[in-house]
């Protein structure tokens, strides 16, 4: 079927249709919402694009996103250098740093391994990770890997082989969210929570 | 409501799962009445998620489910029947599970009953919880290949029929191969006799068997029989080993 819109439109609502969880219909409606926008609020947007792409890269030491050579983390001086969180994606480290519980260094695998799509840890950054091991200042890894399958998978891969490595290697706690309710807990959450438990300090 | 949407449970195990959109899945299960079923669980990425961990590869569920008019089907509501934790936090065993996880999602259709393979799989990692076995995917594989009618002529030479010097495995013709009608891949006299046991009603004893040379002949085999089939690589088989 003959496009009904001009070539360049057309162009525009194939390139929007193309990102995730954007389908035709939304691309459309995208599309024409910046063709009508003011010229400066619309080349903003792609400037931000580009600027992005030019700039952004993955930190060498890390590989979180990053606009230098090392990340702001990385090249945080402040920061404990004896402790490494192992997280998927970088996304993770931004959730991770909303905690505002870990004063330490962060490692992005990016990626978890996933048999039954073919990903092994050859395609995740695993050897760099042991690279950053190798001067033994590191005292601790935390496994920070999402609780699913895949996560878990990559989590047991590597405390495998970090064990013989004679660093503490951790694994973050499963259990209920806060704020949830009991009875809709599903049992292997509510087992763990169970297995993990503390004692009550009353003091 | 539309007169072709209506809701039905079922039993299932979790094949594996895609990520679809912000916080949902698509889960691939196999059930017994109504073969492979492709479902969407809502927001089930979400930590407060009511489906929580019971939908993630390798649980067996009772759900309910509403089926629409397209392809997937909706996932209303889970229940757990085993998560096979043994198998789940022990990586050897992860990964000969995913294996028949996979060899299943291979073979399995939709809309096509499938009682006997959904049992097999059920068997297969209720034996796999309950202990490790080097042959657990291989004689799953095996006996999946028979279910599907391809399984191999283990027993007599797939030429001669002799049962004497049984020292090959030939993908092609579908079996054992003698000396002097050999080829294919060699295969020692241990290994043959693992699948004479497997494929002739004694997998229980096959199962005992300690880790080997001979259990790692049979495991290849397996694999290779089964790529041979599917006309595919196996690609958890690459990741983490059987």
């Amino acid at each position: 079927m003959a496009s009904v819109y001009t070539p360049a439109v057309q162009a525009l609502i194939d390139e929007l249709g193309r990102l995730p969880g954007v389908g035709p219909k939304s691309a459309q409606r995208i599309a024409f919402h910046l063709v009508k926008l003011p010229e400066v609020d619309a080349l903003r947007l792609a400037d931000a694009i580009s600027d992005a792409k030019a700039k952004v890269r993955f930190c060498e030491v890390c590989f979180n996103v990053s606009d230098e050579v090392r990340c702001e983390i990385c090249s945080d001086d402040r920061r404990e250098t004896n402790v490494i969180c192992v997280v998927e994606e970088p996304r993770d480290i931004v959730a991770v740093e909303r905690t505002r519980e870990y004063r330490g260094r962060y490692h992005v695998l990016q990626g978890a391994i996933n048999p039954i799509e073919g990903i092994g840890p050859d395609q995740l950054r695993v050897k760099e990770l042991l690279d950053r091991l190798r001067d033994h200042s590191v005292t601790e890894v935390i496994l920070c890997t999402n609780p699913n399958i895949e996560g878990e998978a990559t989590a047991m891969y590597l405390a495998r082989l970090l064990e013989p490595a004679g660093i503490t290697v951790t694994r973050i706690a499963s259990g209920l969210p806060v704020g949830g309710d009991l009875e809709y807990a599903d049992e292997v959450t509510l087992g763990r929570a169970l297995e993990g438990r503390r004692s009550v300090d009353v003091s | 409501m539309s007169p072709e949407s209506r809701y039905y449970r079922a039993h299932g195990i979790v094949l594996r799962t895609y990520k679809l959109g912000e916080a949902d899945r698509i889960v691939v299960l196999i059930t017994p009445e109504r073969g492979m079923v492709r479902a969407v669980a809502k927001g089930v990425r979400k930590t407060r998620s009511k489906f929580g961990s019971r939908l993630e590869p390798l649980s067996h569920v009772a759900l309910q489910l509403h089926e629409g008019r397209g392809e997937l089907h909706l996932i209303t509501q889970v229940e757990s029947v085993d998560h096979f934790r043994a198998i789940r936090e022990d990586l050897d065993r992860l990964g000969k599970a995913v294996n028949m996880l996979e060899a299943v999602d291979q073979v399995a259709q939709q809309d096509h009953p499938a009682p006997e393979l959904y049992a097999m799989l059920l068997r297969a990692l209720r034996t796999l919880a309950d202990k490790d076995s080097a042959l657990v995917s291989a004689g799953f594989f095996l006996k999946l290949l028979t279910l599907e009618g391809a399984g191999p002529q283990v027993q007599v030479c797939v030429q001669c029929q002799s049962t004497e010097e049984l020292v090959a495995f030939s993908e092609i013709d579908g079996g054992l191969v003698c000396r002097e009608h050999r080829r294919g891949t060699g295969l020692s006299a241990d290994a043959v006799r693992l699948l004479q046991l497997i494929l002739g009603g004694q997998l229980g004893a096959a199962l005992n068997e300690p880790p080997g040379p001979a259990t790692h002949e049979v495991s290849q085999l397996a694999t290779r029989a089964l790529e041979h089939f599917i006309e595919r690589r196996m690609r958890s088989t690459a990741v983490l080993g059987q």
